[in-house]
């Protein structure tokens, strides 16, 4: 099956369209709730959250004896809670660093998480199969329930976000302030953790318990390269997100064995990359033409303060000279010549060259502001 | 106990004390997080080292995946670079990419690699004593046991060679380098050895737990003391307690040993991070309560100093006045006379000399906020001591 098939597919068949539907809406969703975390300087929090709801997936399972996924979402969720407080508690109260603390809690939690699955693994219960999923997850176990929970979750989480939006982005970009003005900075603190906390879990059957962190960043920081303005990030990052999801899927539902995790990890990771390379304002391709940009004016306005020394020492600006005379400087070629010439700097004819009135102004201006910045 | 049980607890030691050792350093330059980015983004080196090796074990498979390792961190440290993200979100870009591609190599080439994922994540400890190594015919002892024994020698000879070079760009890297030990060649050093441990591990506990071993005994470690070299000790023991404790708990269970030596790992943190004598949680919430109790007595003194008439310093009056509840005035009141700071006559409050002199230190040291003063005055009045 290719990919054309594939999307041809989706419009008619019932079980593709939810998966894609459930995947378009989790990348929206972690891609808007990611742009906070990217923004609070929390990326690996997400990290260690994911790994941390492993143990609370086994556990709700060795309880219920459930394979229902809502069941062990709910599991999931408060293990993950139980590992971010655990963590601000490290943070706060001993003089163990961020780093650590996440990459405590996230292994430990992460390796308890695997003896109970391998412990569930040998019990003689025929229902156990299936939690390996969570690890690197399975688009195609979604089912039509999983997907109206992911959409309930993501239009709640958008209600809270847009109620909240001044306190969030207030709190985001100067927290002192915020608590001066009398919000409650950890009240609203908890709250976007929390809602990150949420969108990582209902990510995790579909992208799976090790690669859910990227899931959450790499929209995020695609989206941050594009804008500076907070509401087009996190539009943009949806709408990034969603996509990965939909291609992420679409490649591994179309080839034989890939986890869905990985696939939509590398789709996010592209988005990422041509974000990095091509955007107009930050992108290190056009920031590498800036530089040449700037280097060449640079070279230009050398070339025309040399002239304009020489057309200094005569009283007729416009008096033609031998370009050979401008053979002890550097700094001109052929191209650069012509390039003064189509500005109207200079006028060429034969082997001279000859500064015109607005090349002289040009020149003039050019030394004096030299002069002030160096004042 | 057989012996393919010893073997396993001793191959598990080791390891346990070879990654404690980058694990201490690791911890202490706040790079916790790059073990973890590490043993995520071997992976594709590791199963491109098989393809071309066809040995888990053999030492170029090991170089190569240690140099994934390092790319990494040079990756991370160019994103970094940039400018373009803040530096967790580039560690956080990087790895799950490599460890994609990894697990994407492994998934799609399911049928030539003896490798799957479970055995990715969580090693393959209980196999361990099975693959061994035969010398002119004698057996003499199971391969990750070699493997794992060079790197921990290799290790201790880079730790007792470079000690003094390590500790210090550690702890004053400006130093460091103004006496002329590149932290450039210490860093890349520390993340060579790191990924070489990491990979040399990977075989045993898988490549998410190596995290765990790294981090956990060390930060347990860094709870309980200041001194490196006592906390280097203290890690390496707390790594091989819960290995031995871990592989038991696991042969219990019937479960993953990783897994397990993990959990006993978390218990041991869990277990410091409350008890702790000084830095612990409980100590710390105590030391805070006293804290407070020592802030409310000083403005309980500063205001009796500033009030010379009866009526603010009546008893029910000052409960009122500082808006205390009860028990929080009757712990202050206890503590001043028990200090002899203030005197009760009829319910009317009043400062002693000792008190007023105390009070009048205080306002000095709020005024003039030098650190040093309020040590005198803890040494003169004994707050708590007494």
């Amino acid at each position: 099956m290719n990919l054309t098939e594939y999307f041809a597919l989706v419009l008619n068949d019932y079980t593709l369209r939810t998966i894609t539907l459930g995947t378009a809406i989790l990348g929206a969703v972690t891609g808007m709730l990611g742009s906070f975390a990217v923004l609070r300087k929390q990326s690996l929090l997400g990290d260690a959250i994911s790994h941390a709801a492993l143990p609370g997936i086994a556990i709700a399972f060795l309880i219920t004896g459930a394979k229902d996924s809502n069941t062990l979402l709910f599991g999931a969720l408060i293990s993950g809670l139980l590992g971010t407080f655990w963590i601000r508690g490290i943070i706060s109260k001993t003089h163990l660093k961020s780093d650590t603390a996440l990459g405590l809690i996230l292994s430990v939690f992460f390796g308890f998480g695997m003896l109970l699955l391998t412990f569930i693994q040998k019990q003689p219960n025929a229902n156990q199969a299936g939690l390996d999923k969570y690890l690197f997850g399975q688009a195609a176990t979604l089912v039509e329930s999983d997907v109206w929970l992911m959409a309930v979750v993501t239009g709640l989480s958008l209600f809270v976000m847009l109620l909240f939006w001044k306190e969030f982005k207030i709190l985001l970009f100067d927290k002192d302030y915020a608590k001066t003005l009398g919000f409650n900075t950890k009240f609203i603190d908890i709250l976007i953790t929390f809602f990150i906390v949420l969108a990582i879990v209902l990510g995790l059957q579909t992208v799976g318990v090790v690669l859910m962190s990227a899931m959450l960043l790499a929209p995020a920081a695609a989206a941050r390269q594009w804008t500076n303005s907070l509401s087009m990030m996190v539009i943009l990052a949806a709408i990034f997100g969603a996509f990965s999801g939909v291609f992420g899927t679409a490649i591994s539902a179309s080839q034989n064995n890939l986890s869905t995790g990985p696939v939509i990890v590398l789709v996010a990771a592209v988005f990422v990359l041509v974000s990095f390379v091509f955007s107009p304002s930050r992108g290190l391709l056009f920031r590498q033409i800036r530089v040449f940009k700037n280097r060449s004016d640079l070279e230009l306005h050398k070339t025309l303060s040399f002239m304009y020394h020489i057309a200094e020492t005569h009283t007729d600006i416009s008096h033609p000279h031998e370009i050979r005379i401008l053979n002890n400087f550097h700094g001109f070629t052929k191209g650069s010549l012509k390039k003064l010439q189509e500005k109207n700097y200079i006028q060429l004819q034969g082997s001279t060259w000859s500064l015109t009135d607005e090349g002289f102004k040009m020149a003039t201006n050019l030394y004096n502001q030299q002069q002030k910045g160096h004042e | 106990m057989s012996s393919a049980q010893f073997e396993i607890q001793l191959i598990a030691s080791l390891v346990a004390i070879a990654c404690a050792i980058p694990g201490t350093f690791l911890v202490l330059r706040k790079m916790a997080m790059i073990s973890d980015a590490i043993s995520h983004s071997i992976l594709p080196g590791i199963v491109v080292g098989f393809f071309i090796t066809q040995d888990l074990n053999s030492p170029w498979l090991i170089l190569l995946a240690a140099l994934t390792g390092v790319i990494t961190v040079v990756l991370v440290e160019s994103i970094q670079k940039t400018g373009l993200v803040k530096e967790d979100t580039a560690i956080g870009l990087v790895f799950p990419v490599l460890f994609s591609i990894g697990v994407i190599l492994i998934a799609k080439n399911a049928n030539d690699v003896h490798l799957d994922i479970d055995a990715v994540l969580l090693g393959e400890l209980a196999f361990a004593p099975f693959d061994r190594i035969h010398m002119f015919g004698v057996d003499v002892g199971p391969k990750s046991l070699w493997v794992i024994g060079c790197i921990l020698l290799l290790t201790i000879t880079l730790l007792l060679l470079f000690f003094k070079e390590l500790k210090l760009s550690t702890f004053d890297k400006g130093l460091s380098a103004s006496l002329g030990f590149s932290p450039i060649i210490i860093h890349y050093g520390l993340m060579s050895v790191a990924s070489i441990t990491t990979v040399g591990s990977f075989d045993a506990v898988g490549a998410i737990l190596v995290v765990a071993l790294m981090i956990a005994p060390a930060a347990s470690a860094y709870l309980l003391t200041t001194d490196l070299k006592k906390m280097l000790l203290i890690s390496a023991s707390f790594g091989v307690l819960a290995a031995i404790s871990g592989y038991w708990f696991a042969h219990w269970l019937d479960a993953s040993i990783a897994g397990s030596i993990t959990t006993m790992l978390g218990i041991l943190f869990l277990i410091v991070y409350l008890f702790a004598p000084s830095k612990g949680i409980i100590a710390v919430l105590y030391r805070e309560k006293q804290q407070r109790t020592e802030v409310s007595l000083l403005t309980f003194l500063l205001h009796l100093k500033n009030h010379e008439e009866e009526s603010e310093r009546h008893v029910k009056h000052l409960s009122e006045h500082i808006n205390w509840q009860k028990v929080r005035a009757r712990t202050v009141l206890d503590l001043a006379l028990k200090n002899n700071m203030i005197a009760i006559e009829s319910k009317i409050v009043s400062l002693t000399p000792k008190g007023d002199e105390f009070t009048t230190q205080a306002i000095d040291y709020i005024i003039t906020n030098e650190d040093a003063q309020i040590e005198d005055m803890k040494e003169d009045f004994f707050l708590f001591r007494g």
